[in-house]
């Protein structure tokens, strides 16, 4: 046998058809509601994607070209449209929309539908604001489950930038704070109270606060919930989700969105709304995605944007686990 | 089973081993019924009021947690220590099963420290190979660590190892085979864990049993 790096893989034709169908279902969605497909080189310099954000710049896979430039393969396709946008856009007429289905490349732990070269479609919306930017980049999110067959699916929102703002009014900094994000994108709450209640000048009340706001998730009554912990972070974050909502809820869309206020994405750029997909015969992920608009500046064009992606494998591994179930059969 | 992934009870999975007896009791408290698992049944699958249980090695019980395969589970924080890069949520500490997670020489035994001091870095054999190097590292000393798969008390006893890592609840076997606990590396309890989607889509079950077995360790 002839080895192949752990966790990539050789596609086959019976799966390959299927993938290829999949793929020109996501892209006809996109493609008629005015998303242009574009393509990028798979390497970058380094140095582009870590203008981007530092942490997804921690590329599982760099090395050196002949000129001895640090290359990396991409993490996302994100930040290499932020840079095409800044370089191939400038002064073009707004909203851009633009699509994709590409291959990028992280180390995770290889796993079906988990793999360190995976494939992922999505569109970025750009120079469209909050909340109406992100109400249509939603709509073709529920546009992309339905053409996949995914009805079951389910689509989380959440705000970026609420426990920020909220470890900040608690005056948290520095490495605590950074570590207690970790916990609360891991969902890890025992460890999170044991580091809130070590830290001076941090009350019972409020390490309740906000292991209570963590676990909120559900319908609009969530914003209540969450407004009646108190804060002017919960507020503001409130206020933000709330927009969102309604103007999701003027397009129709609303239904099969659930508010999460203990949403947290690991990657570095994103601001104000984020969204994760579940579909409940899969066990992972679909894909996610958010408002991103602060990311374009870094490369120079100060542009509000938003995106989504999903991972077109796990996609797959849902498509077939919800025909086994019957109900989702096309 | 012809239940749909995210359909009927949630899928509960169940440490056998040492935290089985500790766990059967704390979802009796709540009210389910494990008389069937109590049994002599070899049955894996036991269907309760509410809840399917599903039984497996304590090791495992992460594994089946971040596939989905189990909705939620129950195992100890030394294997979620151990196993740090699968994703699961950690949502309640439970409390029992408290044991400690040390590091033992042979007792009157200058290996450990000789060897750190005259070879630059110590043997340790363990079944826990990531913790136990995270905790040599963090602590800035150098380390061979040998995994090994059986009783890790026999490595220092017969010279594969000039000490062990390993979970100790009374300190029995250590005693019984000559072994002293030279540092304490940290303290383990049963915690209660869920699969990041069911969490999102089951909140209302989850949340629910959450809270059930929070009022059970208030009792």
């Amino acid at each position: 046998m002839h080895p192949i790096p752990p966790g990539t893989r050789d596609v086959l034709p019976d799966e390959m058809r299927e993938l290829r169908r999949l793929h020109l279902a996501m892209i006809e969605v996109f493609e008629s509601r005015g998303y242009g497909e574009v393509s990028t080189p798979a390497i970058e310099y380094d140095a582009v994607l870590a203008r981007g954000d530092g942490r997804t710049a921690d590329s599982a896979y760099r090395f050196f070209d002949e000129r001895g430039d640090l290359l990396a393969l991409r993490s996302d396709m994100t930040i290499p449209i932020a840079r095409l946008v800044a370089s191939r856009y400038a002064g073009a007429e707004q909203p851009l929309r633009l699509c994709y289905l590409a291959n990028a490349f992280r180390a995770v732990r290889p796993q079906r539908g988990q793999m360190r070269e995976f494939a992922q479609a999505g569109v970025e919306l750009i120079g469209a604001p909050a909340p109406d930017g992100t109400a249509e980049i939603v709509e073709v999110l529920e546009a992309t489950l339905d053409a996949a067959g995914l009805d079951r699916a389910v689509i989380g929102l959440g705000d970026a930038d609420l426990y920020r703002q909220l470890l900040n009014e608690l005056g948290i900094e520095g490495e605590a704070r950074d570590s207690i994000l970790d916990r609360l994108a891991a969902h890890d709450l025992v460890g999170l109270e044991v580091e809130l209640s070590a830290l001076d000048g941090i009350g019972d009340e409020q390490v309740a606060t906000c292991i209570a706001l963590s676990q909120l998730r559900g319908g609009k009554e969530v914003l209540d919930e969450a407004r009646s912990l108190g804060g002017a972070a919960v507020e503001r974050a409130t206020a933000r989700l709330g927009e969102t909502f309604e103007a999701l809820e003027a397009r129709g869309v609303a239904d099969r969105v659930q508010i999460d206020l203990g949403l947290l994405r690991d990657l570095g750029y994103y601001s104000g709304a984020i969204l994760e997909v579940y579909d409940p015969a899969l066990g992972h992920v679909l894909g996610g995605g958010g408002r991103y608009d602060e990311l374009l500046e870094r490369f120079g064009v100060n542009l509000p944007a938003a995106g989504f992606a999903l991972y077109l494998e796990r996609v797959h591994v849902a498509q077939m686990e919800e025909e086994s179930v019957g109900g989702g059969a096309r | 089973m012809g239940q749909a992934r995210g359909e009927g009870p949630l899928r509960l999975a169940v440490p056998r081993g040492a935290l089985l007896g500790e766990t059967l009791d704390a979802l009796d408290a709540i009210g389910i019924d494990t008389s069937e698992v109590r049994g002599e049944s070899r049955s894996l699958i036991f269907e309760t009021e509410g809840l399917t249980l599903v039984t497996m090695r304590p090791s495992d019980v992460p594994t089946y947690v971040e596939a989905g395969a189990a909705d939620v589970g129950i195992t100890g924080k030394d294997v979620l220590l151990e196993q740090h890069d699968r994703v699961v949520y950690e949502l309640l500490d439970l409390r029992f099963g408290r044991c400690r997670m040390v590091l033992a020489g042979r007792k009157g035994d200058q290996r450990l420290g000789e060897s750190q001091r005259r070879l630059g870095m110590m043997r340790i054999a363990t079944k826990y190979p990531r913790t136990a190097e995270r905790h040599f590292e963090q602590t800035g000393r150098q380390v061979e660590v040998i995994d090994v798969k059986g009783s890790v008390e026999l490595a220092p006893l017969i010279g594969l190892a000039d000490g062990i890592v390993d979970l100790v609840a009374t300190g029995r076997t250590l005693e019984e085979n000559d072994l002293e606990v030279r540092e304490e590396i940290l303290e383990c309890t049963a915690r209660f864990v869920a699969n990041r989607v069911a969490h999102k889509l089951r909140a209302r079950e989850v949340d629910g049993l959450t809270g059930k077995l929070r009022e059970g360790l208030a009792r």
